[in-house]
């Protein structure tokens, strides 16, 4: 209860801050309140098919798997099976990381390894649809050493994360 | 089964109600980050040590937010202008796997410490990454 209201209450004062600096913002350039604003409904247009998709596969998720599941296939149990889940669903997932958080929260309380979680979120960053695109910029063999490294160091910053952060 | 649906829409409905505030402050904050820093402010960052580049470019690939696209333009503009390879992989890595804006969400819906050492963590490996990827591209 106490870490609910705690936790209300920093988010209702970083509410304040960013509108602090929303309003410093309009009051020095209204040019770039304007911008910003367009980019954030822009933003908030481009997430919602992600939003829907989050939401949507937690509530199949709440309503076929029990706990008991979760933690067997990404609890502590889960070995390989659970690391290959966490990469390819790192990978596989779309949209900003931010959209991601309440899945991973929902899940984390079903029994989900912290470890697991970073690596999921570490994953985030091979994008398969923009491999292309970086391989333009910065050729196809950087591509592809860089994409194994990210996977391989994925499993590293689980680990590492699991055990200096885990604690909690 | 009936039951089961409306309890599963229950706590989907409640983890909407307490993750709605935080991404939509995480929203706030992405978009002025995005309109506020111009692209060619990164160039100006760079001192031309390659160690201390990859630390920086570490820095502002962590503080910075937007599409992961945006960072492989900007890092590609960088290496044109000749900035090491090793700093714009360390900026491209903390880009996509750093989060200072999305912190305080990371913070309020995973926990601080995990979201702490997550970053952390997260921000070194950026660097090694950074400088494993190029050694391995001298060798090819």
């Amino acid at each position: 209860m106490i870490k609910k209201i705690l936790r209300i209450g920093i988010l209702r004062l970083l509410f304040l801050l960013v509108l602090a600096l929303y309003m410093a913002v309009w009051l020095s350039s209204p040019a770039l309140l304007q911008g910003t604003l367009t980019m954030f409904f822009r933003i908030l247009w481009s997430i919602l098919p992600v939003l829907f998709l989050v939401f949507g596969i937690m509530f199949i998720s709440n309503l076929l798997f029990e706990p008991k599941a979760i933690s067997r296939y990404l609890g502590k149990g889960s070995g390989i099976r659970g690391w290959l889940l966490a990469t390819a669903g790192g990978i596989l997932s779309t949209g900003p990381i931010y959209m991601w958080y309440p899945l991973l929260s929902d899940l984390k309380s079903s029994g989900m390894k912290k470890s697991l979680i970073a690596a999921f979120l570490y994953n985030r960053a091979v994008k398969i649809p923009m491999l292309p695109v970086m391989m333009y910029y910065f050729g196809w063999e950087f591509t592809i050493i860089l994409t194994i490294y990210m996977i391989i160091f994925s499993v590293i910053n689980g680990i590492v994360v699991e055990k200096i952060g885990g604690g909690e | 089964m009936n039951e089961k649906i409306r309890k599963s829409l229950e706590k989907t409905g409640n983890a909407f109600k307490q993750s709605m505030p935080v991404l939509l402050l995480v929203l706030l904050l992405v978009s002025l980050a995005g309109t506020a820093i111009p692209k060619s402010f990164y160039s100006l960052l760079f001192t031309g040590n390659i160690f201390i580049d990859s630390m920086i470019g570490a820095f502002f690939g962590s503080i910075a937010a937007g599409n992961p696209l945006t960072s492989y333009i900007i890092g590609g503009e960088l290496v044109r202008q000749g900035i090491s390879l090793i700093a714009v992989t360390s900026f491209i890595v903390a880009w996509t796997t750093v989060g200072i804006i999305q912190l305080p969400a990371e913070i309020l819906m995973l926990g601080k410490r995990f979201a702490l050492a997550r970053n952390i963590v997260s921000f070194f490996l950026a660097v090694i990454i950074a400088v494993l990827t190029v050694l391995t591209l001298g060798m090819i």
